[in-house]
C-alpha cells in the first residue's frame, strides 16, 4: 500500500518540470480524473447492472402481489400488497421447513467441514507425512468438479442397484438408504464435504505454512507433543482464516440448491421446496408468483447478510 | 523415541490416504460406469470393467440430438472462456485502480464491492432474471453472459495482487517519460500482473464453468445451454428413457477430463488465489 500515494501527486519529473504552472496542474488533475473512471466504470456500470439494479427491482417486485379478479376471468391485476408478500412467505410451512432443513445441514456439515479440513491441514503440516505434494493434489480435484456434476456422480453411487457403495455395505450386513427421508440430509452433506474439504484444507495448510518454524520449535523445546502444538500453538495462529472459510462456508449453505435439485429425482425426502432457494425458484416457476419469489430471494439475501456480518464481527472481537 | 515417531507416522499417512481414497472414488467409479452398456451398469460391479464400450457411449453422446453436446461444449467455453477474459480484464483495472490511485470515496466505493463479494449468487440469480424478462433479454445469450462478467471478488485479489507485483516507482517512472496512464497500464502495469490476470482467470472460469442456478434460471432454449444444464435435462430425461444415464454419465466423464488436466498444470495459480485471498 506504500505505492499507494504515489501517482496522486501531480508528476514532477523531467516531463513535467516544463509546465508546472496553476492550470498545467488542473490539467494534469483532470486527466488523473479521467484515467480513474475509465478504469473504474467498466465494472461499476455491470455491478450496479447485474447487481444493484436487480435487487432493487426485486425489492419493488416484491411490494406487490397478483390478484386474480372474481371468478378468474379476465385474468389477474396487480395490487400494492405492502408487505404481505413477507409476511406470506414467513408464515409459510413449506419456507420455514426448508430453514429448518438448512439449520440442520449447517449443524451437521460445518463441524464436519471445518473439523475435517483443518484436521487433513495439521496432519500435512505435521512434518510426518509423505508426498505431501500428491496429497494437495488429490484431495483439492473435487473442486475443479463442477457442482452438478458431483451431484450426479454421488446420486449413482447413493442408487440402490447401481452403486457399488450401498452394494459393498449390504454385503457387509449394513442396509443403508442413502436417498430415504432421514437419511437423505446425511447424504447431500456428503456431497458438499467432497467437493469443498480439499479447498478449505489448502487454505488452511497455507495459513499454517505461514507460521513462523521459531514458534513451532520454540513450543517443541517447550516439550509439546505434535498434538499439543497443533491445538495450543498452530490452532490459534491460523484463526483469521478459519473465521473467512466458515463465513463463506456459511454463505454457500444457505444457497443451497444444485445438490438437492438432482437428488429430487430419485428420493421421495426431497421435495420442491426443500431448502429456501428451492422455494424461491419454485414460487417464480412452478406458481408464476414473482411477489413471493423475490420477497423469499431478499429475505435470503438479507439472512446471508446478516450472518456474514456477524461471523466477521466475531471473528474480529476473538482474534484481537 | 522412535517407536511413537513412527507410529504416529503411519496414522498420519493412512489418515490422509483413507481421504485420498474417499475424494478418488467417485472420479474412478466414473470412469468405469462410462465404459459400460447401460446393462452392465445395473449388473456388473463398480469398480471393474465389464464389456468395454467406450466407443458406442461416446458415439452415442455425439450422436444424441444431433451432436447438440458439442453445442453446449461451444456454449461452455464461450461463457466460461470468454467471460472470464473479459470479467479478468475488467476486475484487474479495476483492482489495480483501487490499489494505485487516490481518490475521494475510494474505501467507501471499495466497501460496496466486499458487500457483493458476500451476497449469494443464487440469491441475485433470480431477482435477475425477473429483471431481464422486464428488459426482455431472458433466454439470449447475453443474459447468461453479461451478470459472470462481474467479479467483485476478483476486484479484491486484483487489489491484493497489484499491491504485491506492481512497485510504484516503476509507474512513476513511466510517468515521468511521457506516459499517460492508459499506456502505463498497458505496457508496464499488465504484463506485471500476469500472474494475477492467471490467477483471477482461473477461478472465474471455474465458477463460470460449475455456474448451474444462472443458465437454469435464464435459458429455455437448448441450442444455448451450458454443459452443465444441458447434461441436467439429460438426467431428468432418465427416469422415462433409461438409455439417457450412460449419456449422462459419458457426458459427465468428457466435461471433467479437461478441466483437471488444465487444473494439473495450472495448480499454482489457484493455491496464488487462495492464499492471496485469504490474507486479510
Amino acid at each position: 500500500m506504500s505505492s499507494l500515494t504515489t501517482l496522486d501527486r501531480p508528476a514532477a519529473g523531467p516531463a513535467g518540470g516544463g509546465r508546472t504552472g496553476q492550470g498545467s496542474l488542473k490539467r494534469e488533475a483532470r486527466r488523473r480524473r479521467g484515467a480513474i473512471t475509465l478504469f473504474l466504470a467498466p465494472f461499476f456500470v455491470l455491478f450496479a447492472a447485474v447487481l444493484v439494479a436487480p435487487l432493487g427491482y426485486a425489492v419493488w417486485l416484491s411490494l406487490f402481489s397478483e390478484k386474480s379478479s372474481g371468478l378468474g376471468f379476465g385474468g389477474s391485476q396487480t395490487v400494492f400488497a405492502g408487505l404481505d408478500n413477507y409476511l406470506d412467505t414467513l408464515a409459510d410451512p413449506a419456507f420455514r421447513d426448508g430453514f429448518a432443513v438448512i439449520a440442520g445441514y449447517c449443524a451437521l456439515y460445518i463441524p464436519l467441514m471445518i473439523g475435517g479440513a483443518l484436521l487433513l491441514a495439521l496432519l500435512l503440516d505435521s512434518g510426518l507425512a509423505r508426498v505431501r505434494r500428491f496429497f494437495q493434489l488429490v484431495l483439492f480435484l473435487p473442486h475443479v468438479v463442477p457442482g452438478i456434476i458431483a451431484a450426479l456422480i454421488w446420486m449413482y453411487l447413493y442408487l440402490p442397484g447401481v452403486s457399488p457403495v450401498v452394494g459393498a455395505l449390504e454385503s457387509g450386513g449394513i442396509r443403508w438408504d442413502f436417498l430415504s427421508s432421514d437419511k437423505v440430509l446425511g447424504s447431500v452433506v456428503n456431497i458438499a464435504l467432497w467437493e469443498w474439504i480439499g479447498y478449505n484444507m489448502i487454505i488452511y495448510f497455507a495459513a499454517l505454512q505461514a507460521i513462523p518454524r521459531e514458534v513451532i520449535e520454540a513450543s517443541t523445546v517447550d516439550g509439546a507433543g505434535p498434538v499439543r502444538t497443533a491445538l495450543r500453538v498452530k490452532l490459534p495462529m491460523i484463526r483469521g482464516a478459519v473465521v473467512m472459510t466458515m463465513l463463506f462456508t456459511i454463505i454457500g449453505s444457505l444457497q443451497l440448491f444444485t445438490e438437492p435439485m438432482i437428488l429430487a429425482d430419485a428420493s421421495a425426502g426431497v421435495v420442491s421446496t426443500w431448502t429456501p432457494n428451492m422455494f424461491a425458484y419454485t414460487e417464480a416457476f412452478s406458481k408464476n408468483d414473482y411477489g413471493q419469489a423475490a420477497a423469499a430471494s431478499l429475505l435470503l439475501a438479507a439472512l446471508a447478510a446478516g450472518l456474514s456480518y456477524a461471523v466477521t464481527r466475531f471473528g474480529a472481537r476473538r482474534g484481537a | 523415541m522412535t517407536r511413537p515417531a513412527s507410529l504416529s507416522r503411519g496414522v498420519v499417512n493412512v489418515l490422509l490416504t483413507v481421504a485420498t481414497v474417499y475424494t478418488l472414488l467417485p472420479l474412478t467409479w466414473l470412469l468405469f460406469a462410462s465404459t459400460k452398456t447401460l446393462n452392465d451398469l445395473y449388473s456388473s460391479p463398480g469398480f471393474a470393467f465389464a464389456d468395454f464400450n467406450l466407443g458406442a457411449n461416446l458415439s452415442a453422446v455425439a450422436e444424441e440430438g444431433g451432436g447438440i453436446f458439442f453445442r453446449w461444449y461451444l456454449n461452455s467455453v464461450l461463457y466460461a472462456g470468454g467471460g472470464a477474459l473479459l470479467g479478468t480484464l475488467i476486475s484487474v483495472m479495476a483492482g489495480y485502480c483501487f490499489d494505485k490511485y487516490g481518490f475521494r470515496g475510494k474505501e467507501k466505493l471499495f466497501g460496496a464491492v466486499l458487500l457483493g463479494v458476500l451476497v449469494p449468487g443464487t440469491a441475485t440469480a433470480l431477482p435477475l432474471y425477473l429483471l431481464a424478462s422486464k428488459v426482455g433479454v431472458v433466454n439470449t445469450f447475453w443474459a447468461v453472459f453479461v451478470p459472470v462478467l462481474v467479479n467483485p471478488f476478483g476486484v479484491y485479489l486484483a487489489r491484493v495482487l497489484s499491491s504485491g507485483y506492481v512497485p510504484g516507482e516503476v509507474l512513476e517512472a513511466a510517468r515521468s517519460d511521457g506516459a499517460g496512464d492508459l499506456r502505463t497500464f498497458v505496457s508496464i502495469a499488465l504484463p506485471m500482473l500476469k500472474p494475477a490476470f492467471v490467477t483471477i482467470f482461473l477461478f472465474q472460469f471455474t465458477s463460470v464453468w460449475n455456474n448451474f442456478f444462472l443458465p437454469l434460471v435464464m435459458l429455455s432454449d437448448h441450442n444455448l445451454f451450458p454443459l452443465s444444464l444441458g447434461l441436467f435435462s439429460w438426467n431428468n430425461q432418465g427416469t422415462a428413457f433409461p438409455e439417457f444415464h450412460t449419456l449422462v454419465i459419458t457426458g459427465s466423464l468428457l466435461s471433467v477430463v479437461p478441466l483437471l488436466v488444465v487444473f494439473v498444470f495450472l495448480q499454482r495459480f489457484w493455491r496464488a488465489g487462495m492464499t492471496a485471498g485469504s490474507i486479510k
